[in-house]
C-alpha cells in the first residue's frame, strides 16, 4: 500500500504519481491522509486502483474516474466524481453541489446527502443516495439512474431526458416535463440489484419512479422508428 | 468569485486565538479572491458611555496623533490612538456620533471603517496574507471575525470597495457573489435618510439590513427580509456586537460550509478555511440550506445556538 500525506498541499504530485501508474501496476492500493478540503484529489484516474481518502476533499474529487475505486472518508465539496467514466466512487460523507455531474458510466454513491443539481446532466452513470438531495438534482438527465433513499428539493428531473429516478422520500415540485411514471417488475428488480451493489440497504420496493414525460425535447417516442 | 470567512467563539478560553485562526482562515481563501482583502474583529470592547472609530488615510504617514488632538480639543475629551499602518483606532470616552460628524466636517478624506464599541475593520487591496500581516490580525484575541477575500466584479478594485461593509455601530456584512437590483434598492433606502459611501452592491445590502436592522428587527428577521428585497446571488455573513449569521440564496450558485462544535461554529465559502481550526476533525460539517436563516447568539447563558 501506498500513504501519500497531502498535509504539504501536494495534490499535483500525488495525481501525476496515480497518472503514471501502468495498467498492470502492483500499486493497486492508495492512502491520501490530510486530505484538508483541497481540490482536485484523485481526479483523472485511468487503471483499476483503489484510492482512500481520508478525510474531507474539496473541488472535483475523483473526477472523470475511469475503472478505479475511490472511497472518501468524509464530506466533498463541490463536483465530486464530475465526469466519471467507469468505476466506483464512494463518498462516506455529504457531497456539495453537482455530484456527479456529466456522469457517463460507472457507480458513485453518496452515504450521507447529496446537495443541490446532483447528476445534472448525467449521461449514463449510476448514483445511489442514502440520505436526500438538493433542489434541481437530475436537471437535463439524460441517460442513467438516481436512487434517492430520502427527499428531494424542488424541481427535481427539470427538462429531463431518458435517465431514471428512484425516490424513497418526499419529491419537491418536480421540474419541467418530469413525471411519476410506473415501475415495471424488471425495473424494480434492477433497482435492487443496484442498492445491493452500492451496499445500501433500502427496500427496492418502497421507491417510485420519475422520468420524462418526453413532452419538451425535440425527440418524440411515437417516431423512434425514424431514427 | 470571491471568499468568505467567519469564525464565531462559543469557549472564551479561545477568544486569545481569535486572530491566529481568522488570519489562516481569510489566507485559505486566497485563490479565491486575491485582489483586496478585509476582517472585522469584535474584540477589545469599550465600556459605555466610550466608543471607537477604525479609521483610515490614503496617506501612509498620516499624523493620526496630530488629528486625534485637534479632535480632542474640539469635543472635549481625551482621544486613545493605536495605529496600525494607514489605519488608526480611535478610543472615545463619549459616543461616536460627534466624533463622526466632526471628521465628515473638518477631515472628510479620512474614512471611517467601522463604529462602535467592539468592532474594529481593517481592509486594503492586495493579497491576503499580505493584509493581515500588514493589520498584525494573527495576534488579535476577541471573541468573534469575518473576513472577505475579493476577486471584484461590480466595482473596482479599491479599498472602498472591499468587504467587510459596515452600515452602524457594532455592525458588518461580507459577501460572496453579486447583486442586481441594487440601484433601485439604493435608492429606496436613500429616501429612508441612508447615506452612501460607494457604488459597490454589497454596501447597499449592508445598509438595508441595518435599516432593518434599526426598524426593530432581529438579526434573522433581518436576513430573512432580504430574501423577498434583495435580488442576485448571494452567501452572505453578518455579524453584530454579539451575533453572526449566515444566508444564502435560493439558488445557492455560491458556496459555503458550516462547521461548529462545543467551542466555536465557524464559516467559509470552502472547507480549506476549516481545515485547521481546533477540533475540526470532531465538528459538525454541514452545507447552509438555501434560503435558511443560521444565527448564532453570545451571553444566552452557556448558550450560543443556532435558529435556523
Amino acid at each position: 500500500m501506498s500513504v501519500v500525506d497531502l498535509g504539504d498541499g501536494a495534490v499535483r504530485a500525488l495525481n501525476q504519481a496515480l497518472h503514471r501508474l501502468p495498467r498492470e501496476t502492483n500499486d493497486r492500493h492508495w492512502r491520501i491522509l490530510n486530505p484538508r478540503g483541497q481540490h482536485a484529489i484523485a481526479a483523472g484516474l485511468t487503471v483499476p486502483i483503489e484510492v482512500e481518502v481520508e478525510g474531507h476533499a474539496g473541488y472535483y474529487c475523483a473526477g472523470m474516474n475511469r475503472e478505479a475505486t475511490v472511497t472518501i472518508h468524509g464530506h466533498c465539496g463541490w463536483g465530486v466524481a464530475e465526469n466519471i467514466m467507469s468505476g466506483v466512487v464512494r463518498v462516506k460523507g455529504d457531497a456539495s453541489q453537482a455530484a456527479a455531474a456529466s456522469g457517463r458510466g460507472g457507480l458513485v454513491v453518496v452515504e450521507g446527502n447529496a446537495s443541490a443539481r446532483c447528476g445534472i446532466s448525467m449521461k449514463g452513470v449510476d448514483i445511489v443516495v442514502g440520505g436526500s438531495v438538493g433542489h434541481m438534482s437530475a436537471f437535463m438527465a439524460q441517460r442513467g439512474r438516481l436512487v434517492v433513499c430520502g427527499d428531494c428539493g424542488d424541481d427535481l428531473g427539470d427538462s429531463i431526458y431518458e435517465a431514471m429516478l428512484f425516490v424513497r422520500g418526499k419529491v419537491g415540485r418536480l421540474g419541467a416535463d418530469c413525471i411519476e411514471k410506473d415501475m415495471t417488475a424488471a425495473q424494480r428488480e434492477a433497482l435492487a440489484a443496484l442498492l445491493e451493489s452500492a451496499e445500501i440497504p433500502a427496500d427496492a420496493g418502497a421507491f417510485r419512479r420519475y422520468g420524462s414525460a418526453r413532452r419538451l425535447y425535440h425527440f418524440h417516442v411515437d417516431h423512434a422508428d425514424a431514427y | 468569485m470571491c471568499g468568505i470567512v467567519g469564525l464565531f467563539l462559543k469557549d472564551p478560553a479561545l477568544h486569545p486565538t481569535l486572530g491566529a485562526h481568522i488570519s489562516r482562515m481569510l489566507i485559505g481563501m486566497s485563490e479565491r479572491g486575491p485582489d483586496s482583502a478585509g476582517i472585522a474583529l469584535y474584540h477589545r470592547p469599550i465600556a459605555a458611555p466610550g466608543s471607537k472609530l477604525t479609521l483610515a488615510h490614503a496617506d501612509p504617514n498620516f499624523r493620526w496623533r496630530e488629528l486625534a488632538g485637534a479632535l480632542g480639543a474640539d469635543l472635549d475629551e481625551e482621544v486613545d490612538v493605536d495605529v496600525r499602518a494607514d489605519h488608526a483606532v480611535f478610543t472615545l470616552a463619549g459616543g461616536h456620533a460627534q466624533a463622526r460628524a466632526w471628521l465628515a466636517s473638518h477631515h472628510p478624506e479620512v474614512r471611517v471603517m467601522s463604529y462602535g464599541q467592539v468592532i474594529e475593520i481593517y481592509k486594503d487591496t492586495g493579497a491576503p496574507a499580505v493584509v493581515s500581516r500588514k493589520y498584525e490580525v494573527a495576534a488579535a484575541e476577541g471573541s468573534h471575525a469575518l473576513g472577505h477575500t475579493r476577486m471584484a466584479t461590480e466595482s473596482a478594485v479599491t479599498e472602498a470597495g472591499s468587504h467587510p461593509f459596515t452600515a452602524d455601530a457594532d455592525m458588518c456584512l461580507v459577501h460572496n457573489g453579486s447583486l442586481s437590483n441594487y440601484n433601485r434598492l439604493r435608492e429606496w433606502l436613500r429616501r429612508r435618510g441612508q447615506a452612501f459611501e460607494s457604488d459597490n452592491d454589497t454596501e447597499v445590502a449592508a445598509r438595508y439590513f441595518a435599516y432593518r436592522l434599526g426598524e426593530g428587527a432581529s438579526l434573522k428577521e433581518a436576513l430573512a427580509a432580504g430574501l423577498t428585497d434583495l435580488d442576485g446571488f448571494y452567501t452572505f455573513a453578518m455579524g453584530t456586537r454579539d451575533g453572526f449569521a449566515v444566508l444564502r440564496d435560493g439558488i445557492a450558485c455560491k458556496p459555503a460550509v458550516l462547521a461548529e462544535t462545543d467551542a466555536w461554529v465557524a464559516m467559509a465559502s470552502e472547507y480549506r478555511s476549516l481545515a485547521g481550526l481546533p477540533g475540526v476533525e470532531r465538528a459538525v460539517v454541514w452545507e447552509p440550506e438555501p434560503t435558511v436563516v443560521y444565527s448564532w447568539s453570545l451571553g444566552r447563558g452557556a448558550g450560543a445556538g443556532a435558529e435556523a
